[in-house]
């Protein structure tokens, strides 16, 4: 018993662990227009791709070092983190919903309705992640708007996919019959048996995902398919620093890190309340 | 599903606005409406939505995926020449991913607890939250551009006499007996593969380590114990054995997903693989390209997939079983 208890602290801590860094990176980026030393767009061409530390004639330091333009790494990296994160959040928020209100429908309901939302998750779920967002992207253009859209398109499928199994056993458990037999209204039955049901699994796979849709924006950004620069993100900085990788490590480098202590952050935590909140769940399955 | 694929391929780019006659033709000067309407018939881009999907499919079916637009060369001899790269490259990153991810899982099952157990699961979570192309850059920031023990780009250096001929460089290496050729080729994959297999690593690690601890749980693990074996040999020849089996068939989908992963961490690397084709098709609008390289993609994750299902029942007789 005692173990256990140990065990289950030890899992805590780290799942703490990555909620401080989610907060404190959060805060920072939420607060970025106040405690941005430098404008994240406006650069000094006099003070082009300067190390990290580097102290100018006047103003503030320039932490981070500065890109070929300029800029002051920091604070772009700053800016770039809330529409990173933004990006994250949104594409999240809206694929869960659809996720799981199509999920739940399709479990309920059955029939057609079912057949046909999943045929068109497993067309989706045939194609790679990021291949498919690439092809994506390069048809409706770059921005963020689209990017969103994008990301939606196939994203829904995960959530759509949880839901719909768990919501199909539940289904049959017995104090869903109970209720339907005691004459609840199939409205009643989806919102307050299946939904409050399924709603830890949405929450844990939501946690996680949202790691996952950083790391896409990242990438799609450096294809030159995602945000489009001057307007920063953490895949945009990473992009700029590529051509200057012999002379200004720095500029790539830092974003990155942003983005794994966000994504570090944000997996151990959906773990820690996977841990919490669903044990079943087995998220190393979670397809990519 | 595999129709389903081909539609969805079709439909992505038949939909993309931007004419691929104009920015053909926009390299070459002015031009006539003639001769735009001349080049529609040729790619047959004139014709309606489901006649074009038709014949796609069609003409798919007899492995001929039309003409680059930029190349002017048949998609399929563009892809049959970068395939290898991007095999030869997903293979050898599977390879460092399961050499270093199943000896750490065994060591953090059997530490289980210990400082070792908790550093790999943190490592293995660090794995999982990089952005491979990143770690790609940071690998030729500290390797290649710093250290200089490891080449920047590409997959083989100049005057190594190697003559290409499966386009699996390795292979050839190894059947024209060029030693010298061989580590070339060696130290171009390196980076690369380091920086796409760090997930799966971790995904393995992480995968051998829990099945190992359900494992050890068993009985006949305990009836080895009592027979009086070493401990090691417990571990490696009676659980390791059965434990392994989720990393077996978890394998294809790392495949999918390590392939996947390739395409951009090849444009970092500038690897000459389908991945940095598709996105340079992509930029430049050549919609034949990119439909038969996602295409690609497309079928290869299917099989992948299907390979997986396939090998939970051949590798595991209960589940085999258990359907009857």
């Amino acid at each position: 018993m005692r173990r256990r208890s140990w065990r289950a602290f030890r899992r805590n801590r780290l799942a703490l662990a990555g909620a401080i860094l989610v907060v404190a990176l959060g805060l920072a980026v939420a607060l970025a227009p106040w405690i941005a030393p430098h404008d994240p767009l406006r650069g000094n061409l006099a003070e082009r791709l300067r190390p990290p530390g580097y102290r100018g004639g006047s103003g503030p330091i320039y932490l981070l070092g500065t890109d070929n333009l300029g800029r002051d790494i920091l604070s772009r990296v700053l800016h770039g983190g809330r529409v990173s994160i933004a990006l994250g959040l949104l594409v999240v928020g809206v694929s869960i919903t659809l996720g799981v209100t199509l999920g739940l429908i399709s479990a309920y309901v059955a029939g057609f309705c079912d057949t046909v939302v999943g045929r068109v998750a497993d067309v989706l779920l045939a194609f790679p992640y990021l291949v498919f967002a690439i092809a994506l992207m390069g048809l409706v253009g770059p921005g963020f708007l689209n990017l969103v859209m994008a990301l939606v398109f196939k994203e829904w499928v995960i959530a759509y996919r949880i839901v719909r199994s768990e919501a199909l056993t539940l289904k049959q458990a017995a104090f869903v019959e109970a209720s339907r037999a005691a004459g609840a209204s199939p409205l009643r039955i989806l919102f307050r048996h299946l939904l409050m049901n399924v709603l830890p699994s949405a929450v844990v796979v939501a946690t996680l995902r949202v790691g996952w849709v950083v790391l896409m924006e990242a990438s799609l950004s450096f294809l030159g398919l995602g945000i489009q620069p001057p307007q920063p993100s953490w895949g945009v900085i990473i992009a700029d620093g590529r051509d200057h990788l012999f002379r200004a490590w720095w500029i790539s480098t830092f974003p990155g890190i942003a983005i794994f202590l966000f994504v570090l952050g944000v997996n151990l935590m959906g773990d820690g309340l996977r841990d919490a909140l669903d044990p079943r769940l087995a998220t190393e399955r979670i397809p990519e | 599903m595999v129709l389903g694929v081909t539609f969805v391929v079709f439909l992505l780019l038949w939909l993309t606005p931007g004419d691929p006659v104009e920015i053909f033709l926009g390299q070459t000067g002015p031009i006539t409406a003639e001769e735009i309407a001349r080049i529609r018939r040729e790619f047959g881009l004139d014709q309606p939505f489901l006649v074009q999907y038709g014949r796609f499919v069609a003409r798919a079916l007899r492995g001929d995926l039309g003409t680059s637009i930029i190349h002017r060369r048949p998609v399929v001899s563009l892809l049959a020449q970068t395939i290898p790269a991007t095999v030869e490259l997903t293979l050898f990153a599977a390879l460092i991913a399961l050499l270093v991810g199943v000896p750490a899982g065994v060591i953090a099952a059997v530490r289980r607890r210990s400082l070792l157990d908790m550093a790999g699961t943190v490592i293995a979570l660090a794995g999982v939250s990089l952005p491979g192309f990143w770690l790609g850059l940071i690998l030729v920031i500290a390797f290649a551009v710093n250290l200089k023990v490891f080449p920047v780009a590409g997959r083989l250096s100049f005057g190594t006499g190697l003559v290409p001929q499966t386009g699996f460089l390795l292979l050839d290496a190894l059947l024209q007996r060029k030693l010298s050729a061989l580590v070339d080729v060696l130290r171009h994959l390196v980076l690369p593969a380091w920086a796409t297999s760090a997930g799966m690593m971790a995904m393995t690690m992480r995968l051998v380590r829990s099945s190992l601890l359900e494992t050890l749980n068993q009985e006949y693990v305990h009836t080895a114990r009592a027979k009086g074996l070493a401990e090691h040999r417990v571990i490696l020849a009676h659980a390791l054995r059965n434990g392994l089996l989720p990393v077996i068939t978890a394998l294809a989908l790392n495949l999918g997903a390590l392939l996947s992963g390739n395409m951009v961490v090849e444009t970092v690397f500038g690897w000459p693989g389908v991945g940095r084709l598709v996105v340079q098709a992509i930029q430049t609008r050549d919609y034949p390209l990119v439909q038969g390289g996602v295409l690609f993609y497309a079928l290869t994750f299917v099989a992948l997939n299907l390979l997986a299902d396939l090998s939970y029942g051949f590798l595991d007789p209960r589940i085999r079983h258990g359907r009857e």
